[in-house]
């Protein structure tokens, strides 16, 4: 780097910051990133964490299981309230599910070179966001054994699902979206697996890293056709991503339920999906780069625009919050005034407030260059985002259910500790996922990585 | 908790009540489902099962024993090792002994009313019985006897298991309807807590062992001196009964019949004695009365001849037209009652000042006598008074079955000198078999026991261990020792108890014999009805346990033992018919009543004077005043054990499960009383109030406090029939037991200083269904007017109407050219009695959750009945600040079910198909294809539909599954359920109609809660006929939807409420 | 050294940097070789126009399994909501074709994306867990950090000799043969 350090916020210094550190050649990033899966011996901070997820896996497991045992009730559901927090959890996680693809497949087709070192496991974390989120629509069900029913398939009755139903379209929507992504890591994933295969010491990561990696051989021919199904992956994802979540949130705006009935959903919804995601992959990377030492690979330029996605998704969500308000109010439909009023006043307002704390005023403070470079703050901002984002689907769901169109049908709701067992636990599978993938998959491409390190070296020429 | 609520929700077989209170019971039930291989191997080893009964636990042998059942040795084994279990396994009902069962009552119970003893009728189903055929239910008439009263009903037979009870259209006290106790009476008949065998101090007995003992007190009586026999029951109204009471008291030297009916009151009786120097009953006419003046009577919901003056009284409130005209009530009382809660005019008053409006009115009519009431309230009597006397001989006044003589002696006064008599009342002999002074009379059984003089008690048709007069402690009277000298030779001054009850409930702890009470499905008998129509109760079942009828107890005391009750009452009724007796006879059972047995009204001459009554002593301000009333569900007691009475929303107050001590707002606020909303259930379930202890004569109950809006400050209203220690599984030790604090000295009303109300400081949740009871100004939910207004606007219920207009949709509408079902509720005629509530619950398998359940907001009742206070608050709390507006706030009820919605909001979003709309435009449920995702619910605006969140239905219980309706499914857990319009009625008539290739007539399809209701408020038909009733109601101004705007366009639609208030008191 | 044609399956020569590699490329398309190929660590650019690749299927395979999907996915809806099984639901017209919509979209996308990958997968011919590359020397660094062209043998324009020559021509290192099997 140039000897006389100009400011800190200079447009040059932004320019300089590269999104991989100087000196490195296509042996050294290989090396670094591969020796993390295959000679890095097992840590003990991994194993206590990893030991702690699985036992909050387990929390999963039991809670499942009581609840297949005796059914939704031991949750704090009732009527009018017959969504709770699995629905809450669903929605949460799909949302969080957003960043990874979205970070792939966008910023690959925008050419963003800085996307390159975080999209590996930001797709990761999408699929695992994704699995914790199918759990709920199954399990939620009155008759889980059933929820096959869901999918279309020649029964004997000759009966289908009903296509008319927004949680048929979430079934679509989910599944083909799991799919997806998958598809779209393990496809960037097969030259890495090829390298790994080439470099694992013993027979037994050979055959597995072989079986993996398909007998990739980095020929000229393949790569060509690789990149143009890369390219166009990422192409059918681009709009897959943001559909859906947009129908996630027609399984409120399709249904007449004052607060769920707002034509605003899809795209609020959206901007609040890449807004969870892009915090939690905050989240996920600033102890993975120390964990591991990757800060020349997930520099602070990563960070840095993380942030400035966070705040901007964060706008357009406080956007959709204003909006939301204010049509009720314009409309005058005597419903939704009263809904408006129940948020600010009523039995669950404070969860109200503080989801307008978490998501539109803290998140402010990411205007500041210097918030953004400080990696603490980041961090706990970015939990902080995943707690408003939490909250703002709670609100949508129990305070719209709580009070609708028969005063005298008014109830509440409060979760049961089961209702909780089911939330932590999914967060403890989430864990275990992250743990178990650093460990046997490469955390960034080394791929792509070559290909930064050809780029920087031309550009230092 | 979780494990708790399972426990709750439902009354199943209990064997120990420990064992319920543990969170292991459902493991319990799976492990009992699981069959035992070993048994089969066993089967004769006595030893071995001895051995294996010792190791196992409760239910383990009570299952194995069930296994072993056709062993006889085995038997007698049991019965000296195990009695208990003995019993309940004997009589276990399994597929064998329910065909029996079966057989038996049908040729027993059948018009043909052939034979007599069952043992002789058993026939196989190879031969079928006579005009059975398998899968139709039958119906037969008899009579739920009730206090003074008697109510006809027709009830449903499934291959010979009554499932269901519906109004006798042929009886005088029902006309066809019936009222939620009576519906709910077939379920007492499969309480699995019936005391099934005869005991003797717990221990089994057989039924010779007892007639020897009852033999043995005769010959004492006749041998010993003063060794007397003593009989105490309830209110009776059977003369079978009756006569054979006379003969034992004939026979029996010493002898004599006391009564005691706790929440029957000797008010009535004494007034018409203070009026016309002896008893006779009073029966009303409300059809013809114009104005009608209630002085505290609940007439329209409780009190002989309640069903009936209910649908003569709403029958004067149906409105065709603008033109038409209605009646008017008006009502004082101290707490709303369902009749008050409707009236046109309310005042509350104190119990207490009811008698001094009495005298104020009389004396304002001129009857003599003075008083004068302050401000407002004598405003409110001018024009009643004004009003009554515009209208002499359409008038009615009635009083309050609670109010002392006076109040009644004045009410025949003024209808005296209004004219009424004998147009819109009359008077006839006294309905009871031998009315007495029942205070009287049991105090004197209470002073004979005390005195030695009762050798034997032989107690039925009452409980007094848990409702007599705390003074009285009739435990001490039951177990007091002689005094003798020689101390370790101890005698009890009564000598020999014995009792006669359904359960083996608290007085039963106290009595040496213990007899099982067969239902009154199970027996013969006859019993008079208000107006003193014999109606004859004829059984539809064999009795399901070795349970005996009254009358063969005290056969056991006659010469002649053997005398069946239905022989009795055959010969009885044969001796009153005329002709040719046999056709009598069947034509008897047939309708369920002996023709023209009604009394004929007597002239009864008024010797009284309301000037010639001792001033009545003033209530001192500032006295806090205790009232004690029947609970509207469990009467005094005797149905606490019924689940779907507890489970029923009280019509006022909306609580379940438990009583509670009534407050108004004002006087809450005094007493710092305060209630809030719980996290859990919220408005819809769950509510944290405060716990009071209330010191009244020298005794102390503890209770929660409720506020009611619309009482009468000052007063607490202390229900009866709760806190029974020993009521069954399901009626055990909920609530509080007023009794505790009811002296003879204040059976209805005591008055004390505030100071003897403490609160513990505690917080006590009770399961109520409905908190919140503002409109919230959503006008298009209940729509309510004045008949000034209907005249002015006849279309006033759509003022400001948003409904969109058909035409809206893009599409092509979905056209229904068969039968449109539809139903038209008028709310000018509920008063939320909730008789619908309990007929929906019977007819369509409806499974009872327990308080812990209701309290999350879980309960699942098909129909539900809102109600709503005319008045907008700050909070929409009742124990909220603004208390004032809840004084008298006008009050409004809604029968909720499904709406059967043709743009269903609920079908669009199921994602399985799970409910779709027929071609007849019901909104259908299909059970096994729902998963239960709930999202239905949560977008049916009207939230109508129930969702099985646990397994809540009974699967283990034998007896429970004989009331199962075999036409509706019994659903399991994780499945959405609905009213379906009672679909399974309707699929009945059109099978019969296209038999017989005729189109299904209007009325001929009739709904479980249509047939139920006494005011005719729900009518249920074809929308596509135009000249079925359903359709010219719907035709009405007043016919209305609720929340039209969302134009899910409503097959049940609703007729606005029209209130006749005095344009004078108005204006005031 | 020098062995039977038949077992040999061609001559491998690696290079330090990928400008090398694709100027080689160039150069040996010039001279007239049409059966070799290049392995890279990552792709390339320029690459395949030096070796003159023409535009592949990929993209097409891909836009007939989207058409698939889509249509296929309205059609069967329609399909099941009004020929199959049609019903009264919520009064709503049997063909409610917006209500469509969701599904048709995400079988579209779900068809496009399994066909782009599966259709790359079958024209590459993978997996393939062996082929004669791997028994080249060094080959493994062709997944790290070296890059290589083979000129095959069967390439009517192969003479084990010459090619190798020409390839060190190229200032490739290790030029060396590769054994087929």
């Amino acid at each position: 780097m140039s000897a006389s350090q100009p400011p800190i916020d200079s447009p040059e210094i932004r320019r300089l910051t590269p999104v991989l550190a100087p000196g490195h050649t296509y042996s050294s990033v290989t090396d670094k990133i591969s020796a993390i899966v295959l000679t890095r011996p097992i840590s003990l901070g991994w194993l206590i964490g990893f030991v702690l997820a699985f036992s909050v896996f387990g929390v999963l497991n039991i809670a499942i299981g009581w609840l297949i045992t005796k059914g939704v009730g031991i949750w704090g559901i009732n009527i009018p309230i017959g969504w709770g927090f699995a629905i809450v959890n669903f929605v949460w996680w799909i949302g969080i599910g957003h960043a990874g693809t979205l970070i792939s497949a966008i910023l690959f087709l925008l050419n963003q070179k800085w996307r390159t070192s975080i999209n590996r496991f930001a797709e990761a974390m999408t699929l695992f966001a994704v699995a914790c989120a199918g759990i709920f629509p199954l399990i939620h069900t009155g008759r889980p054994w059933y929820a096959f029913w869901m999918f279309p398939y020649p029964s004997v009755m000759g009966i289908w699902p009903q296509f008319r139903s927004p949680l048929i379209w979430d079934v679509f929507a989910v599944s083909t979206y799991g799919t997806v992504s998958l598809l779209f890591w393990f496809v960037g994933l097969i030259p890495d697996l090829a390298t790994l295969r080439d470099r694992s010491t013993t027979k037994l990561k050979q055959i597995i890293y072989g079986m993996l990696a398909l007998g990739w051989r980095g020929s000229a021919r393949h790569w060509h056709r690789y990149q143009s199904a890369y390219l166009l992956l990422a192409g059918l994802a681009t709009p897959l991503v943001l559909s859906v979540h947009t129908v996630v949130s027609f399984d409120f705006s399709v249904a007449i339920v004052p607060g769920w009935h707002t034509t605003i959903f899809p795209p609020y919804f959206v901007a609040g999906a890449i807004y969870s995601g892009f915090a939690m992959v905050i989240t996920i990377a600033i102890p993975l780069r120390k964990a591991y030492g990757l800060e020349d690979f997930i520099t602070m330029r990563h960070l840095d625009n993380m942030a400035k996605v966070m705040l901007a998704t964060g706008l357009i969500v406080a956007y959709g919050y204003f909006f939301e308000f204010f049509m009720s109010l314009y409309s005058g439909n005597k419903f939704d005034v009263f809904l408006v009023h129940q948020r600010l006043h009523g039995p669950y307002s404070p969860f109200y407030y503080a989801l307008i704390l978490c998501n539109i005023l803290i998140p402010q403070l990411l205007w500041f260059q210097s918030i953004r470079n400080n990696v603490i703050v980041l961090f706990l901002m970015s939990i902080v985002v995943n707690v408003g984002m939490w909250l703002e689907r709670f609100v949508i769901v129990v305070i719209s259910l709580t009070r609708d169109f028969m005063p005298s049908a008014w109830g509440r709701y409060s979760p049961t500790v089961w209702d909780w067992a089911t939330f932590i636990g999914t967060m403890g599978m989430f864990v275990m996922l992250i743990f178990l993938f650093v460990r046997v998959l490469p955390a960034i491409s080394i791929a792509e990585m070559r290909e930064l390190v050809a780029e920087t070296s031309e550009e230092h020429k | 908790m979780d494990d708790m609520s399972e426990n709750e929700f439902m009354h199943g077989r209990k064997h120990d009540h420990e064992e319920h209170e543990d969170s292991s019971r459902v493991e319990d039930h799976s492990e009992e489902c699981a069959p035992d291989p070993t048994v089969h191997e066993h089967k004769l080893d006595l030893a071995a099962v001895r051995a294996k009964l010792r190791n196992h636990g409760g239910k383990q042998y009570w299952r194995t024993l069930e296994e072993l059942s056709d062993n006889p040795h085995f038997e007698e084994l049991l019965h000296r090792e195990f009695p208990r279990q003995a019993s309940e396994w004997d009589e276990s009902v399994d597929r064998r002994d329910f065909l029996k069962l079966a057989a038996a009552s049908l040729a027993f119970a059948g018009i043909a009313g052939c034979g007599n003893k069952p043992e002789q009728l058993i026939v196989p189903y190879v031969k079928q019985p006579d005009g059975l055929v398998l899968g139709k239910p039958r119906f037969y008439a008899t009579a739920m006897p009730f206090g003074a009263d008697a109510i006809g009903v027709l009830v449903e037979s499934h291959e010979g298991r009554p499932t269901h009870v519906a109004g006798n259209p042929d009886h005088p006290s029902s006309l066809g309807s019936t009222d939620a106790i009576t519906q709910a009476s077939v379920l007492n008949l499969y309480d699995p807590d019936r005391a099934q065998t005869v005991t003797n101090a717990g221990e089994i007995r057989t039924w010779q062992q007892f007639l020897d003992a009852a033999a043995a007190a005769v010959s004492r009586s006749k041998t010993v001196a003063g060794a007397s026999l003593r009989i105490l029951t309830g209110t009776i109204t059977s003369p079978t009964l009756a006569a054979q009471i006379q003969s034992v008291l004939k026979l029996v030297p010493g002898s004599k019949w006391h009564q005691w009916e706790p929440a029957g009151s000797d008010g009535p009786r004494e007034g018409a004695r203070l009026a016309f120097g002896r008893y006779v009953d009073t029966v009303y006419r409300p059809e013809k009365a114009d104005v009608i003046l209630s002085l505290d009577s609940d007439f329209l919901a409780s009190g002989p001849g309640h069903i009936r003056y209910m649908k003569e009284y709403y029958r004067r409130r149906k409105l065709t037209s603008p033109s038409d005209t209605m009646n008017r009530l008006y009502v004082v009382e101290p707490t709303p009652s369902v009749t008050g809660a409707t009236a046109d005019h309310r005042l509350p008053l104190r119990a207490s000042e009811v008698e001094q409006f009495a005298r104020a009115l009389a004396a304002k009519l001129g009857l003599g006598g003075s008083g004068t009431l302050e401000g407002a309230a004598q405003k409110w009597l001018d024009a009643a008074a004004a009003d009554l006397q515009k209208h002499r001989g359409a008038s009615l006044v009635v009083a309050g079955e609670f109010q002392p003589a006076e109040v009644h002696a004045i009410a025949h006064a003024i209808n005296a000198s209004l004219g009424n008599v004998g147009t819109t009342l009359n008077y006839i002999d006294p309905v009871e078999a031998n009315p007495v002074n029942q205070l009287d009379s049991f105090s004197e059984l209470c002073a004979d026991m005390d005195a030695g003089k009762v050798d034997t008690l032989l107690i039925f048709g009452s409980n007094p261990v848990y409702d007599a007069p705390h003074n009285f402690d009739f435990v001490s009277k039951l177990t007091a020792l002689k005094k003798s000298a020689d101390p370790n030779k101890q005698e009890r001054k009564v000598g020999t108890t014995i009792y006669l009850s359904t359960h083996f409930d608290e007085t039963a702890e106290y009595c040496d014999w213990h007899i099982p009470e067969s239902h009154f499905l199970e027996t013969w008998g006859d019993a008079r009805a208000f107006d003193g129509t014999v109606s004859v109760i004829q059984p539809l079942i064999a009795p399901l346990y070795r349970t005996h009828s009254a009358f063969e107890v005290l056969a056991a005391f006659t010469d002649k033992p053997g005398v069946t009750a239905y022989d009795a009452v055959r010969d009885r009724l044969k001796a009153a018919g005329t002709g040719d007796q046999e056709k009598f006879w069947r034509k008897t059972l047939n309708d369920g009543i002996v023709a023209n047995s009604a009394y004929p009204p007597i002239s009864a001459a008024l010797k009284f004077n309301p000037a010639s009554l001792p001033p009545a002593k003033t209530p001192s301000a500032g006295q806090i005043e205790f009232i004690f009333r029947p609970d509207s569900n469990v009467y005094d007691g005797r149905y606490a054990n019924n689940g779907w009475l507890q489970e029923l929303a009280r019509p006022v107050t909306k609580l379940v499960w438990d009583n509670a001590a009534l407050v108004s707002p004002k006087t809450a606020e005094n007493l710092q009383l305060a209630q809030r909303a719980a996290a859990r259930g919220g408005e819809h379930g769950q509510i944290i109030t405060n716990v009071i202890d209330i010191s009244l004569s020298n005794s102390q109950v503890t209770a929660a406090s409720w506020i009611v809006p619309g009482q009468a400050d000052g007063v607490v209203v202390l229900p009866l029939g709760y806190g029974r220690k020993n009521a069954g599984f399901t009626g055990s030790n909920k609530g509080f037991n007023a009794y505790m604090v009811r002296t003879s000295g204040a059976l209805w009303m005591a008055s004390a200083g505030s100071d003897i109300i403490k609160k513990t400081g505690e917080d006590y949740p009770l399961a109520c269904t409905q908190y919140h009871f503002q409109m919230e100004s959503r006008r298009k939910i209940l729509s309510a007017g004045t008949l000034e207004e209907y005249r002015k606007n006849p279309s006033f219920a759509h003022e400001g109407d948003e409904q969109p207009s058909k035409d809206i949709s893009l599409y092509k509408e979905f056209a229904y050219p068969g039968y449109a079902w539809g139903m038209a509720i008028d709310l000018n005629s509920c008063n939320g009695c909730n008789a619908c509530v309990i007929a929906c619950q019977s007819e369509n398998n409806i499974p009872v959750v327990g308080k812990d359940q209701v309290m999350r907001g879980r309960e699942m009742h098909w129909i539900r009945i809102d109600r709503y206070y005319k008045v907008e608050t700050e909070t929409g709390d009742p124990g909220g600040p603004d208390y004032d507006a809840l004084a008298n706030p006008e009050t409004f009820f809604q029968p909720v079910p499904c709406q059967q919605c043709e743009n269903a909001p609920c079908e669009q979003v199921c994602p399985v198909g799970a409910t779709a709309h027929s071609a007849e435009g019901l909104n259908d449920m299909v059970y096994n294809r729902c998963i239960g995702t709930r999202y239905c619910s949560n977008n049916c605006p009207y939230k109508v539909r129930r969702f099985n969140f646990l397994r809540f239905q009974d699967w283990e219980t034998p007896s429970l599954k004989l009331i199962r309706n075999p036409e509706v499914t019994v659903r399991s857990r994780g499945v959405m359920e609905k009213c379906t319009y009672c679909v399974q009625r309707i699929n009945n008539v059109r099978i019969e109609a296209e038999k017989q290739n005729r189109p299904i007539a209007d009325g001929e399809i009739v709904t479980a809660c249509e047939s139920a209701c006494p005011s005719e408020a729900i009518v249920f038909g074809n929308a596509n006929d135009k000249t079925s009733r359903v359709s010219k109601l719907k035709a009405q101004t007043r016919n209305y939807a609720i929340l039209g705007e969302l134009n899910t366009r409503p097959r049940t639609t609703y007729q606005a409420a029209v209130r006749n208030p005095n344009p004078e008191l108005e204006k005031a | 050294m020098i062995q039977h044609r038949s077992h040999i399956y061609g001559v491998i020569g690696e290079f330090e940097s990928p400008e090398q590699l694709v100027h080689a490329a160039a150069k040996i398309r010039e001279e007239g070789y049409r059966y070799y190929e290049c392995y890279t660590p990552f792709p390339l650019e320029g690459l395949p126009e030096a070796m003159g690749m023409r535009r592949n299927m990929v993209p097409l395979i891909t836009l007939i399994g989207g058409l698939v999907g889509g249509l296929g996915g309205f059609g069967f809806q329609y399909w099941v909501n009004v020929i199959s099984y049609p019903m009264n639901i919520a009064g709503r017209p049997l063909n409610s074709w917006p209500a469509f919509i969701p599904v048709t979209f995400e079988l579209t996308i779900l068809c496009a994306s399994l066909s782009a990958v599966f259709g790359m997968l079958a024209l590459n011919g993978l997996p393939q867990p062996h082929h004669p590359i791997f028994n080249a020397p060094r080959f493994s660094h062709a997944s790290s950090d070296r890059f290589f062209v083979c000129i095959q043998a069967r390439d009517k324009k192969f003479h084990l000799e010459a090619t190798a020559r020409f390839l060190q021509g190229l200032s490739a290192h290790h030029v060396s043969e590769v054994q087929d099997d």
